[in-house]
């Protein structure tokens, strides 16, 4: 089965084309431009690369949210006229669940952090188990679980939760930076952070998340699904600022 | 149809409206689907950026659908895909952008990006055949006030722009301050119908260094004053009188400052043109109208339909443009300030 993922929900603009267990083609980058500018380029760099078929693809895979309002939107606008053009199922697979794959089979928990502002992240808390939660004979495969789904927090309040379950924890995404202080400042559980070719956006780690998705061979618990461009949702995890204040007004 | 047919599928999504369109060699509308969010911003007051946006990533795709449906053609049958990419609000422009150009490179067909006050314009040709460069433009929308000659295609020469609010801005101001509420164009038209616009003489604003320049912050100012000083004085407001002699200030404005540009400038201008979403006024298109007859210059303006955001304008401009030979790269991005 053949893949054409997109991910432009944080500060990398990723692309990748994966058939089966191989990658075809990957790109991640970070630079100054927009994912507007990049993205399209690079899959067009993809396409003429490795002599792409866009027929050829069975579904296409995106980093459905959260991350960047704008960021998200120009991967989903993307796929949406991609379905256009093209449809084909599209695996929409939340972007925290995509980065903590990114550490596939890593031993304690994997908690990807995304800066979210005001003090917040987008966060979640992810293991990899033989077989966990499945009864249709999926033993022996590793599977990824959610031990905390996705969602919008106080990094404070994550430091806690994580104390609390007190395993050794590996961290991934772009908020690594951000919250590097407040890491050694508030965590008393064993912790590492990624190296760099696990600690942000990877497309093809999606993609293979994304494939399992399309063979229903993901842990019933992850909140990823297969639609379509039309139906395709952002998941933002929060609402607009507009709405915010209105809901504080009491409208 | 001939093999020279040109069939552009357009997509303009700059501010609060998710529009497609199938537009044949420029002139001919095969289809024309506006989503409008009115709705949606109103309990606002006026358009909300991120609000819209996340409309639009919900419509786009039924939009576009429709537009193809609509206009009885696949994605094969059409040979250019145009796209708004300025002015505008940038969430919103960036979906259109960017679904326009995945559909592009999907489907293997050239992209043109547009200019949308380039839109505007050509929203002209769609209805009036025998409309042709050169001619004078007025654009009046809730972001534009521009007095343009088009010199050719589009080629435009801009004679005078607003230094503050854009007219529609104005409208939107006064009609919040008076009560009438959002969008106030057409709110205000309608109770100008009802009101007289000799009731008050509101400024007509005039830029010092500018024979052409428009300024309407004095107007709107003068407006609040006028409200402020009758809710002190305890003196009830005549909402419709208000609005009449508002709009009477913008719309004579507007007209004076069209006609001198057009005698003066414009001699060589086969017809003097209206466009925008304000070009929907009624008041504003009967003065321009007696305006150019009196001086014996054909007057043109859309159709309602045409004079909102949509997507046909869009595909009209692009089929011009796209005969001149502009094309655009997959690295296209939204530019909200974009240059006329």
């Amino acid at each position: 089965m053949k893949i054409l993922a997109i991910d432009s929900s944080g500060l990398t603009a990723a692309t990748a084309v994966i058939e089966d267990d191989i990658i075809l083609a990957e790109y991640s980058i970070q630079t100054g431009h927009t994912h507007s500018q990049t993205l399209l380029p690079l899959m067009e760099e993809i396409r003429s690369r490795i002599g792409l078929d866009l027929d050829s693809i069975d579904a296409y895979a995106v980093a459905a949210g959260p991350g960047s309002f704008t960021g998200l939107r120009i991967g989903i606008a993307t796929v949406k006229g991609l379905g256009i053009a093209k449809d084909k199922p599209v695996a929409a697979v939340p972007t925290l669940e995509a980065l903590a794959y990114n550490l596939y089979g890593a031993g304690g928990l994997v908690c990807p952090i995304m800066d979210a502002r005001r003090s917040q992240v987008y966060t979640g808390i992810y293991e990899f188990a033989a077989g966990t939660g499945t009864d249709d004979g999926g033993a022996g495969i590793l599977r990824m679980r959610p031990v905390m789904k996705q969602s919008a927090m106080a990094f404070d309040e994550l430091s806690a939760r994580l104390n609390e379950i007190g395993r050794p924890v590996i961290f991934t995404g772009d908020g690594i930076p951000v919250f590097s202080e407040k890491m050694k400042e508030l965590l008393t559980c064993p912790y590492e952070t990624a190296p760099a070719h696990m600690s942000r956006q990877r497309a093809a780690s999606l993609a293979a998340l994304a494939l399992a998705y399309m063979k229903g061979e993901t842990d019933p618990e992850l909140e990823g699904e297969v639609t379509d461009a039309d139906s395709l949702d952002p998941i933002y995890l929060r609402m607009s600022q507009a709405e915010r204040e209105k809901m504080e007004r009491g409208g | 149809m001939n093999n020279d047919d040109i069939k552009i599928l357009a997509i303009e999504t700059s501010c609060d409206e998710t529009a497609a369109a199938v537009v044949r060699n420029g002139r001919e509308v095969l289809s024309n689907v506006i989503y409008t969010q009115i709705a949606l911003h109103t309990e606002y007051g006026g358009v909300v950026p991120e609000l819209a946006s996340r409309k639009h990533v919900e419509k786009i795709d039924p939009v576009i659908r429709q537009a193809l449906s609509d206009a009885q053609v696949s994605l094969d049958d059409i040979d250019v895909v145009a796209v708004t990419y300025g002015p505008g609000l940038v969430g919103p422009l960036l979906v259109g952008v960017n679904a326009a150009k995945a559909i592009s490179w999907a489907a293997g067909k050239p992209l043109v990006g547009v200019h949308h006050i380039g839109g505007h314009i050509s929203a002209n040709y769609i209805e009036h055949p025998d409309l042709e460069p050169p001619y004078m433009c007025l654009v009046v929308s809730g972001g534009h006030t521009h007095l343009v000659e088009v010199t050719g295609y589009g080629k435009y020469n801009i004679i005078a722009r607003t230094r503050d609010d854009a007219a529609g801005e104005a409208f939107d101001k006064v009609a919040r301050a008076i009560g009438l509420g959002y969008p106030g164009g057409p709110k205000i038209d309608k109770a100008a119908r009802e009101g007289d616009p000799d009731a008050m003489d509101f400024p007509k604003g005039k830029v010092r260094d500018s024979e052409y320049d428009f300024s309407f912050s004095g107007l709107k100012s003068a407006v609040l004053n006028h409200l402020n000083s009758c809710k002190m004085q305890g003196i009830e407001i005549n909402t419709a009188d208000v609005a009449a002699s508002f709009q009477r200030s913008v719309v004579e404005v507007l007209t004076e400052r069209s006609m001198e540009a057009l005698e003066k400038i414009g001699a060589q201008d086969k017809g003097f043109a209206l466009a925008g979403g304000v070009a929907s006024n009624t008041a504003l298109r009967t003065s321009l109208e007696k305006a150019c007859a009196s001086r014996g210059i054909p007057f043109y303006a859309p159709s309602p339909v045409y004079c909102t955001d949509n997507a046909a304008m869009i595909g009209a401009a692009a089929y011009y443009d796209y005969l001149a030979g502009v094309r655009h790269g997959y690295d296209l991005n939204a530019v909200p300030n974009l240059p006329l």
